[in-house]
């Protein structure tokens, strides 16, 4: 019985490392087409760009990792429960403002300092995946077109309280965190080197992956949520308030999207909140690392350390004059196809389901 | 003119996880009623499915006439004159008679509907066949037995004739199966020949030539109906011998359980009207008590109203003295409700789930499965697999299989097993034996029998009047959402029953 359980996973696995070459071949075409000469030195720039740096760009993976980790583990866990939370974005945006402002004008001493402020990170992404919810559970609004608008109320919202409290109308962007608020390295920089932007948060999104794991596989409360998701009605016959669980699935969802947001911004690594109307793209990115891991809070840690890879690398990809749209167009080739993970999982388990029949055939 | 009129020549089907058919082989004679015959899941419906065009056969082909042909749709299905009449009809609801049984094949002059034509057409097959239809009735208002007419009409308009007929008795009233088989008995005057698929030995006996039987993908044998008797077919097809007769211990109610009193459902989508209309009626410990009727004259709505499924009843509800008529779902099945629900893909299971884990559905948040809210995954295992012995459920990889992968008589051998070891006090049952072959039913029975002779209470809600007359303690008919009869099984006919089905006949006054 264990063995069979061992194989089924080891097909996700696969589909998943089948998904990744088949995009990285299209993407050496599109290369190709654009420059050919170039095609071999980019794509290998894309393959092992990412140690360019040696152990300070691993370092840097590790930051960019963080809040993709984040936003996928939070999309996936709503989608356990069939809830499809595209509102990464505006969950994101409103708890990185969140910890931003209570790190700004809240003088807190100590490890508290930082602590406070990724609680409130977490509140403010929880409240805002908790209209759509409350919308979905008890007005039967679909949670799509609910959570995109609060994407658009996010951003503006977030732009407007960014200018009227924690302005920096020099750089046109957030003020900048008090040294003392920001997230301390918790001697990873020893590891990294100093000059790599990693710190504390990488670790707390993987100590986060492993808390929803267990939520969802090992208690009562995950049963509920993926029995929601699989099939609603059984769900309400078995006296499952199924409501509750809706709104709680967004909640969680929406909480770790947020923390996402308070990791990526109460660094030291330069990134701040700036005033434009573009939605914050981790929001995003999250549905493909989910959908990449197949919603597996455990491979969510794996796919957002792929696409921060894919970032890192990208980048130094331009030194062999690749423009960074034709970055973007070859990772989001990888995302896309990382969408198809699901299929060729299926397409996989239909071949070995032959094999066995032949096998069995030849029994006979 | 070849001796088969079709012949499916060493069909096999692999859907992933499962063989459904395997290397089978039918022949159907010109002019013969040809039974197929199997459990549930034993493959049946794939196999016409595969012949109407529906599925591709993995190996194995299809002779016309005795020459290969390829049947990739429906349509081409159609052209080579092989017509179906489907389990659920596929009509037009909003559209009339006639419109529905031209529909697709329309004479258009000029972009106009040439309606006279067809008309004449229609009118001419039903005289010579005995179909009686009104032609320009809507189907939404004409009865279930009318729509299996126009369904009929329609494959003979399209000069079908090769007729498949998947398990058309299922939804008809005695009467109506009657007309039916009269219908087909003509039909094969006619020179068409007849695809029948039934899980009821008596229809074959009565109108089949031959009949093959399928097991588990199989085909065990094909068989001339009048050499074989019904029990032989039955072992055939179950691999084992069947008791028919169950024994029954006497009647002896104890006290009230269940009080149903003036409850009514409000249509959800006609306000003005109910689809279940003041209905009061008490259960007591030890009985069995038949809620009998056609399907859709408001059975679901009782039973999903008792279990607080639906949201929009009236009435009072007492159980063991209690009322819970706003009780919660949790709430209702702690205070001893067991439901083995109608649907078992929508209700019962979560088929995604595997088996131990749907076993545990109603009792999962009991401290006895799990600890602070975390799941105590070896009792919940040790729990399983009792189960699964004591019910004899039988599936691929016992507990951690998927409840998706199981035949249908497993999966209802799961809810059963569920839902009886909650130890209710009321047990409803609906439609519990629905499509499931005789081996499956004849455990059912055993399972409801042993649980009213344990003291429980047990309202069953069926449309098979065999089973109705089986083993019920005492029988309501539901009539258009309201009780029309109150009798005791002994002291009536199924033919009695039938009338109070088709609402010509009332005992029970308004």
């Amino acid at each position: 019985m264990k063995e069979l359980r061992q194989k089924k996973d080891i097909t996700g696995v696969w589909a998943s490392l089948l998904a990744i070459v088949s995009g990285l071949l299209i993407g050496f075409i599109v290369l190709a087409i654009c420059n050919p000469s170039q095609a071999l030195n980019g794509i290998k720039t894309l393959l092992f760009g990412g140690f360019t740096g040696g152990i300070k760009s691993i370092g840097n993976v590790l930051y960019y990792a963080t809040p993709l980790l984040l936003t996928g583990l939070g999309i996936g866990f709503a989608f356990q429960s069939s809830l499809f939370n595209i509102g990464g974005p505006g969950q994101f945006i409103f708890g990185a403002f969140c910890s931003l402002f209570v790190a700004i004008k809240i003088p807190i001493p100590g490890a508290l300092g930082w602590i406070i402020p990724l609680f409130a990170a977490m509140a403010g992404g929880a409240f805002w995946a908790l209209l759509p919810g409350i919308l979905r559970a008890y007005k039967n609004v679909n949670i799509v077109i609910s959570t995109i608008m609060m994407n658009y109320i996010g951003m503006y919202l977030v732009n407007s309280l960014v200018k009227n409290t924690i302005y920096d109308p020099l750089k046109g962007q957030s003020a900048v965190v008090p040294p003392s608020h920001q997230l301390p390295s918790w001697g990873l920089d020893k590891i990294f080197t100093s000059r790599s932007m990693v710190n504390c948060g990488i670790l707390i999104a993987i100590f986060m992956a492993i808390v929803i794991y267990i939520l969802l596989n090992k208690t009562t409360f995950g049963y509920e949520l993926k029995a929601c998701g699989k099939n609603r009605d059984a769900s309400r016959y078995a006296g499952i308030n199924e409501k509750k669980n809706i709104v709680l699935a967004m909640v969680i969802s929406g909480a770790l999207v947020g923390l996402g947001g308070g990791l990526m911004y109460l660094a030291s690594a330069g990134k701040y909140i700036r005033v434009v109307d573009v939605m914050a793209s981790e929001g995003f990115n999250g549905i493909a690392v989910a959908l990449l891991a197949m919603n597996n809070p455990i491979g969510i840690i794996f796919s957002s350390i792929f696409m921060a890879y894919l970032d890192v690398a990208g980048f130094y990809m331009q030194t062999y004059r690749f423009s960074p749209e034709i970055v973007d167009i070859i990772v989001s080739v990888i995302i896309y196809f990382s969408a198809f993970s699901l299929l060729v999982k299926e397409y996989i388990s239909k071949i070995e389901l032959k094999k066995k029949s032949n096998l069995s055939k030849e029994d006979k | 003119m070849n001796e088969y009129a079709i012949e499916m020549m060493h069909i096999t089907k692999i859907f992933p996880g499962i063989k459904a058919n395997d290397d089978i082989v039918v022949q159907v004679k010109h002019g013969e009623i040809f039974a197929l015959l199997g459990e549930n899941g034993a493959g049946k419906s794939t196999l016409v499915s595969v012949l109407f065009g529906l599925y591709q056969p993995d190996e194995g082909q299809i002779l016309l006439e005795g020459k290969p042909v390829e049947i990739n749709n429906p349509r081409d299905a159609n052209s080579l004159g092989i017509g179906m009449v489907h389990q659920h009809f596929m009509l037009v609801q909003n559209f009339t008679v006639l419109e529905n049984i031209i529909l697709g094949v329309e004479t258009v002059k000029n972009t106009h509907l040439q309606l006279d034509e067809a008309r004449k057409k229609v009118m001419q097959l039903s005289e010579n066949y005995g179909l009686k239809v009104g032609l320009d009735e809507y189907v939404s208002d004409i009865s279930v037995g009318m729509q299996q007419r126009v369904e009929i009409l329609k494959m003979l308009y399209r000069d079908n004739d090769i007729l498949i007929f998947d398990e058309p008795t299922a939804v008809l009233t005695p009467q109506e199966i009657e007309e039916l088989m009269e219908i087909m008995v003509n039909l094969k005057k006619e020179g068409k020949s007849i695809v029948f698929i039934t899980h009821k030995l008596n229809e074959i006996k009565q109108i089949a030539d031959r009949c093959a039987v399928l097991r588990r993908g199989k085909c065990i044998g094909t068989v001339n109906v009048k050499d074989v008797s019904p029990e032989q077919m039955s072992e055939m097809m179950v691999g084992r011998k069947i008791e028919t007769n169950l024994k029954k211990n006497k009647f002896s109610p104890g006290e009230l359980l269940l009080d149903v009193q003036n409850l009514s459902v409000v249509s959800s989508r006609n306000k003005e009207k109910n689809v279940l209309n003041d209905v009061s009626f008490q259960l007591h410990r030890g009985e069995i008590l038949c809620i009998a009727g056609i399907e859709g004259n408001g059975q679901s709505e009782l039973a999903l109203s008792l279990y607080g499924l639906l949201g929009n009843s009236t009435g009072k509800i007492i159980l063991g003295g209690k009322d819970i008529s706003n009780s919660s779902i949790r709430e209702r099945s702690l205070d001893g409700l067991a439901m083995i629900p109608e649907d078992r893909h929508k209700h019962g299971l979560i088929l995604d789930y595997t088996l131990e884990e749907n076993l545990v559905l109603k009792k999962y948040f009991t401290s006895e499965f799990q600890k602070n809210g975390f799941i105590d995954f070896n009792h919940r295992a040790k729990f399983a697999d009792e189960l699964i012995n004591k019910f004899d459920i039988r599936c691929g990889n016992g507990k951690k299989t998927k409840t998706r992968s199981m035949s249908g008589g497993n999966q209802q051998k799961a809810i059963i097993a569920r839902e009886i070891d909650l130890d209710s006090d009321v047990i409803i049952a609906v439609q519990p034996t629905r499509g499931l072959d005789v081996g499956a039913i004849e455990y059912i029975h055993k399972q409801l029998l042993s649980q009213r002779d344990s003291g429980k209470a047990v309202l069953l809600i069926s449309f098979e009047l065999e089973e109705v007359m089986n083993i019920s303690d005492r029988i309501l008919v539901l009539y258009e959402g309201e009780i029309v009869a109150n009798v005791l099984p002994h002291e009536t006919t199924v033919n009695e029953i039938g009338l109070f089905m088709a609402g010509s006949k009332r005992s029970v006054k308004k």
